[in-house]
């Protein structure tokens, strides 16, 4: 049961990344709130989750030119100190504490989906 | 040869603004283990003149170089479940491609917004019910 909740939550977050709207943000509520995993355990999935998806979208992307190499490069070289940073705190954080921090980041992302601006539509 | 000029324009801005995107983007990634895409898309796309379909592609190369940073982080301190992941990975392989055919059937401000729903209540659950 464990195991098919596990795959239907990747399966829906899957559907969603493909849509440009984070995948970890359906998927790490769905474990924690669906599979009763802890909070870190499941922000570490959905780390772990990125890898292959990343890799195999990267591939076509690369293959069709859309990565810009020159800006990524130096805000890659950059943020990496944030993401040291990020992954430090979030480790010394409790998890239930840490669980309601994301709940918050949660809300906003969920605002900012439904109020932003349908800029595809505007630009045409 | 526009690209080109918005190009050699948003390269010409100081370094300040690349540190700054990337620290916010590179710190909400590894904090929440998520989330720093839902950053870097709109600095690539605001405040770098990128266009939107080279944004999503350059925010993830940028996130995977946070991504692996952030999981030597998590590895050290034994949160990882790789056994869950796989599992999890398995469902998402599916779910990208069934997303991939049904995305142009399917993106539109209605679906997002009821994605938009959903999180919004997962969030409520997560701060008040937990």
């Amino acid at each position: 049961m464990k195991i098919l909740l596990s795959i239907l939550s990747g399966l829906l977050s899957g559907i969603i990344s493909g849509m440009g709207i984070g995948g970890g943000t359906i998927l790490i509520p769905a474990l924690t709130l669906f599979l009763s995993v802890n909070q870190h355990t499941a922000q570490g999935v959905n780390l772990l989750y990125f890898l292959p998806t990343a890799a195999i979208s990267l591939f076509v992307h690369i293959k069709n030119k859309s990565v810009n190499f020159k800006i990524a490069f130096p805000i890659m070289g950059l943020g990496v100190l944030g993401a040291v940073g990020g992954s430090l705190l979030a480790l010394v954080l409790k998890a239930a504490f840490l669980k309601k921090l994301f709940g918050i980041f949660l809300f906003l992302m969920g605002f900012y989906e439904i109020f932003k601006k349908n800029k595809k539509n505007q630009k045409k | 040869m526009k690209l080109k000029n918005m190009l050699s324009r948003a390269l010409r801005r100081p370094y300040v603004i690349y540190a700054a995107g990337g620290l916010l983007a590179g710190f909400l990634n590894g904090l929440f283990g998520s989330g720093g895409g839902t950053v870097i898309v709109p600095f690539l796309e605001e405040c770098l003149d990128q266009e939107e379909h080279t944004s999503h592609a350059t925010a993830i190369l940028i996130i995977l170089g946070f991504t692996i940073v952030s999981l030597f982080f998590y590895g050290f301190s034994g949160t990882l479940d790789i056994k869950l992941a796989l599992w999890v990975s398995l469902g998402g392989v599916l779910g990208g491609f069934i997303g991939a055919k049904l995305l142009k059937k399917l993106t539109g401000p209605a679906i997002r917004k009821i994605f938009g729903a959903f999180m919004l209540v997962a969030a409520f659950r997560m701060v008040f019910f937990s």
